[in-house]
């Protein structure tokens, strides 16, 4: 590939975004063993990365529909720990103002965790971005990853021993995202009072325990934040 | 599940995949949509969704590491603490996803096939 390529505002995405496939690779192999291990068949596991398409709450609805908790419960869960999308929406919501509803309707399937934070930082350093290119360069990569990591998954994963414990790997996912969440002395509060609660709520019926700890931590974080002000 | 409205295993996996896929693409389109018609984010919004994944993520994580079931101390014994703690250490002083995952799966393997085989 020659330089001029690689100038292109769609290859800077694909090229700032392939460090970070160190973890998305992982992380997307794991959805597709915890489908396995759900119970799920590989249509069933692919359309819901390709329909979901958000690494945390696919896991947490597989953990839940393996253990056969009630479809509003397996919803409720995958849905609060999606708001967040709100929040990179809203953020980077500015940046596509300018484009058709249509291509900004088309921006939004592709939001991740790590599209948001890529663009982001980038459209703020680097004003002479077209905002779209960069962006789908960046979320198309991870989404082509995120597919094929959830089949390689399902495939490989139906051999591997129950006793490598490999689904551990799921929470290992979350702690790594946890670890940087919590930035300062609010957000520590709201981590810490939603784990808590949610070790003491796991025996709750319908297997509650998960949306307890979120609402606990979320509500706890608030009355910290307003304790320090 | 009984009643009229249980779904059978394929089902009710199909309808929780496309209801959280239309609910998670809502809370993607959203301000993405939304913006052009208002200026600026309410902060009554904002604030509280700051915590949503400091609290989202610790209720994911802390009850696969520790259970209050059948007790607090037979979880210290667990390898699957032993591994988190230390995995939790190399997130916080590395921030690397690989690196987490690595050194925790290796930890829980030295710990359940080595140490307490």
């Amino acid at each position: 590939m020659d330089g001029t390529l690689f100038d292109d505002d769609l290859w800077a995405g694909v090229r700032d975004v392939s460090p970070l496939m160190l973890g998305i690779v992982p992380f997307a192999l794991v959805a597709g063993i915890a489908a396995v291990d759900a119970g799920l068949t590989l249509a069933e596991a692919v359309g819901m990365s390709v329909i979901v398409f958000a690494g945390a709450s696919q896991l947490a609805a597989l953990d839940l529909l393996g253990a056969n908790a009630p479809l509003a419960v397996v919803i409720g869960t995958a849905a609060v720990i999606n708001l967040r999308m709100v929040m990179y929406s809203a953020s980077i919501a500015p940046h596509f103002s300018r484009y058709a509803r249509e291509t900004r309707a088309a921006l939004a399937y592709f939001l991740t965790d790590q599209a948001y934070a890529l663009s982001v930082a980038e459209f703020a350093r680097n004003e002479g971005r077209t905002r779209w290119r960069y962006y789908l360069g960046a979320a198309a990569s991870l989404w082509v990853v995120w597919q094929i990591g959830t089949v390689v998954g399902v495939v490989v994963g139906a051999g591997v021993p129950d006793a490598w414990g490999l689904t551990f790997a799921v929470p290992l996912v979350f702690l790594a995202l946890l670890v940087p969440a919590m930035k300062d002395r609010p957000t520590t509060v709201a981590g810490v009072a939603g784990g808590a609660i949610a070790v003491v709520a796991a025996g709750l019926p319908l297997n509650l325990g998960l949306l307890a700890g979120a609402i606990v931590g979320i509500l706890t974080g608030l009355i910290a934040e307003a304790i320090d002000r | 599940m009984t009643g009229a409205f249980a779904l059978g295993g394929s089902a009710r996996v199909w309808v929780a995949i496309v209801v959280i896929g239309i609910a998670t693409y809502g809370f993607r389109l959203s301000f993405i949509h939304l913006f052009g018609r208002i200026d600026e984010v309410p902060e009554s919004v904002k604030r509280p969704l700051r915590f949503v994944p400091p609290a989202v993520l610790a209720a994911l994580v802390l009850p696969d590491l520790v259970t209050i079931r059948p007790s607090v101390v037979a979880t210290l014994a667990d390898e699957r603490l032993i591994a988190g703690v230390i995995a939790g250490a190399v997130a916080w002083r590395t921030e690397n996803v690989f690196a987490t995952i690595s050194v925790g799966m290796v930890t829980l393997w030295l710990f359940r096939f080595v140490v307490f085989a």
